[in-house]
């Protein structure tokens, strides 16, 4: 067998981090850009995208942008919303989410393939088509809150959290993960006597990490990105989240600049999120196939 | 501890009959065997006992109650997978007190029997490890562990030895006859592995597609099969299975004939075998042996040497092949024709539909 030299094996290592190397750098360019675009004045800003220059922090670099988004929105509690919103919604979701697959997976019932199947049909149907009908019936819910029982759910952390809990997709990850799990694992904790609950809890749950990250962070994504929905049930700036808030910076005189700011400030939690996660995420889409 | 019984159980999955009714005595104390072949349902009888399957018909009762509705958690049985089915997320100690967790056990009682448990199958230093860093066997003997300390009337042991291999195996054998006579527990033990059967069981229950082919001690089954599944399927090598055909019948003996055995007169009571009807004779290869009895001459066509014994496959004058387990280390070669003998009492003889007749 022919032996690889030193060299040669560098020579590999060399090109293939470069070609990776130059993936990823197409990859950041984008935030890049949005980053450093948002220390820089409108017009610099504008010059400098003819240009390499468009990624290099160089030329009259401020946080002015950052003072002046501030100033024209309340950006701290549109990202308070957004993480509310979002946070409790994953939660929820992945609770759920969870129970409804373990119930369509390891408990016997009649009509069970058959409602699996509705909600896996479900996935297919565009959320813009349900929006208008789901707008009717959010404006007429009834809720018990502190003034006592009221009707109309518009104007709330509720409406825009209670809709996007059971999600078909979400469902549908978590019957694929625990269909592959063995079900002797079942059977002998249901042999020494633990309740439905308790394998829920005991047993299943704690197997199903890598598809509990991959469905928090599919979420996380999905609800964070919110627009049309909170558009359409949120008048009042209390419960407006990060994507409708942009619409402030969409007004007479844009200013780039204040945009690009906004824009890098309301992307850090989805990087913290992402970067807490990415270890479970990546070894979830590779062990179900599923693209985020 | 308890007995169990089985009285004309039933198992369908729509249509098909897997489970054709089952009637099975298991004293309180007894090592019990289910064997056959891959299908005849002996798994699926051993999931109707641990609750794990739903039973179509018939009654099932641990104990002297009847369980047949009771979930698996009532029913005062632990089970063993083939699989081990140990969880892994859990640590050993974890694992084996999981039954006990669940049902809220004092610690300090748990922790005493989760370490007798442990000192039983000595496996006291792996207590803290995660099931992904031990071996095949000592996964299994946490699986039992967890069975042992929750003082069930019943183990139930699905193939558990299957995934070991062969030294492994016979280790783990020992250890669960030594377990049954330490414990003094009703085991029913499910296996495809007739050495298994042989070699653990205080009765063996032969099942075919679903249904009881012979209830019996290892030996009952050896030397008196009651057709000629179990015959066939009980020992190894397999027992010579040889067409003849009845020639001459009185209350106590059948004479039979073929080409290869010439004329021999077999201690049997005849029952509703006639003059003429083609049966089968069966001989045990260990029963042949050189230079006695009824002769079935041959040419060796193959010789397996095992030290103890010399296993020869012959070619008999019509054609047909058996095998003989001659003892010792024979000096016999592939080409020499032999003609090994049996005793007539050692045999077996089964009428036209294949059951056995019952000795003179």
């Amino acid at each position: 067998m022919a032996m690889i030299s030193g060299d040669t094996h560098r020579l590999r290592l060399i090109v293939r981090y470069t070609i990776l190397g130059l993936i990823a750098v197409m990859f950041v360019f984008p935030l890049v850009f949005m980053i450093v675009s948002s220390f820089k004045p409108d017009l610099q800003l504008l010059t400098d995208t003819g240009s390499l220059r468009a990624f290099l922090p160089v030329g009259d670099i401020s946080v002015n942008n950052y003072l002046a988004a501030f100033r024209r929105a309340p950006v701290g509690l549109f990202i308070f919303n957004s993480v509310v919103v979002t946070g409790v919604t994953v939660v929820l979701s992945l609770l759920v989410c969870s129970a409804a697959a373990f119930a369509f997976v390891f408990v016997e019932w009649r009509g069970r393939d058959l409602i699996l199947t509705i909600i896996l049909a479900t996935l297919i149907v565009p959320f813009e088509t349900i929006a208008i009908p789901l707008l009717l019936l959010a404006s007429k819910l009834p809720w018990i809150g502190a003034e006592g029982l009221t009707f109309g759910w518009l104007n709330s952390y509720r409406v825009q959290i209670v809709p996007f809990v059971a999600d078909g997709l979400a469902i549908f990850l978590f019957v694929q993960y625990f269909k592959d799990l063995p079900g002797e694992l079942i059977e002998a904790a249901r042999v020494e006597g633990a309740s439905w609950g308790q394998i829920y809890r005991k047993v299943v749950m704690p197997l199903a990490g890598p598809v509990l990250a991959t469905v928090a962070i599919l979420k996380f994504l999905a609800m964070y990105n919110q627009y049309l929905w909170p558009l359409m049930v949120v008048q009042e700036e209390t419960y407006r989240p990060v994507m409708v808030g942009l619409q402030y910076f969409f007004q007479l005189n844009r200013a780039w600049g204040e945009i690009m700011a906004y824009l890098s400030l309301i992307t850090v939690p989805v990087l913290v999120f992402y970067l807490v996660l990415q270890r479970a995420f990546i070894a979830s889409i590779a062990s179900t196939g599923v693209k985020g | 501890m308890a007995n169990v019984a089985l009285t004309g159980l039933k198992k369908s999955y729509g249509p098909v009959d897997v489970i054709k009714g089952v009637d099975i005595a298991i004293e309180d104390g007894e090592f019990v065997v289910f064997v056959g072949p891959s299908g005849c349902g002996k798994s699926t009888l051993l999931r109707m006992i641990a609750g794990l399957e739903d039973i179509s018909g018939g009654t099932l009762s641990i104990g002297g109650r009847v369980v047949n509705d009771v979930p698996p958690k009532d029913r005062r049985i632990a089970m063993v997978f083939q699989s081990y089915a140990i969880f892994p997320h859990m640590t050993v100690r974890e694992n084996v007190a999981f039954g006990l967790t669940i049902a809220k056990m004092p610690k300090k009682e748990k922790e005493a029997k989760v370490a007798e448990a442990a000192r039983i199958l000595q496996m006291e230093h792996l207590l803290d490890r995660r099931p992904s860093q031990l071996s095949g066997g000592q996964r299994q003997r946490v699986a039992i562990g967890r069975a042992i300390v929750r003082e069930p009337a019943v183990f139930l042991f699905d193939e558990p030895l299957s995934n070991l291999d062969a030294a492994l195996r016979v280790d783990m054998r020992m250890e669960l006859a030594k377990l049954h006579q330490d414990l003094k527990a009703t085991m029913i033990y499910v296996t495809h592995d007739q050495v298994e059967a042989m070699t653990l069981a205080d009765k063996i229950v032969v099942l075919n597609a679903g249904v009881v082919q012979q209830v019996g001690t290892p030996l009952e089954l050896y030397h008196s099969p009651a057709n000629l599944f179990v015959a066939g399927f009980i020992g190894s090598p397999k027992m010579n299975l040889l067409p003849v055909t009845v020639e001459g019948v009185t209350s106590s003996s059948v004479t039979v004939g073929s080409p290869d055995l010439g004329v021999a007169m077999l201690p049997f009571r005849p029952g509703a075998v006639v003059v003429g009807d083609q049966v089968t004779l069966g001989v045990r290869p260990h029963m042949l042996g050189l230079g006695a009895g009824t002769r079935l001459p041959g040419a060796v066509q193959l010789v397996e040497r095992l030290g103890n014994e010399t296993i020869a496959m012959l070619r008999l004058k019509s054609g047909q092949e058996i095998t003989a387990a001659l003892g010792g280390d024979q000096p016999i070669r592939v080409g020499d024709r032999i003609d090994p003998g049996f005793a007539p009492t050692a045999a077996a003889l089964f009428d036209t539909a294949g059951i056995a007749l019952t000795r003179a």
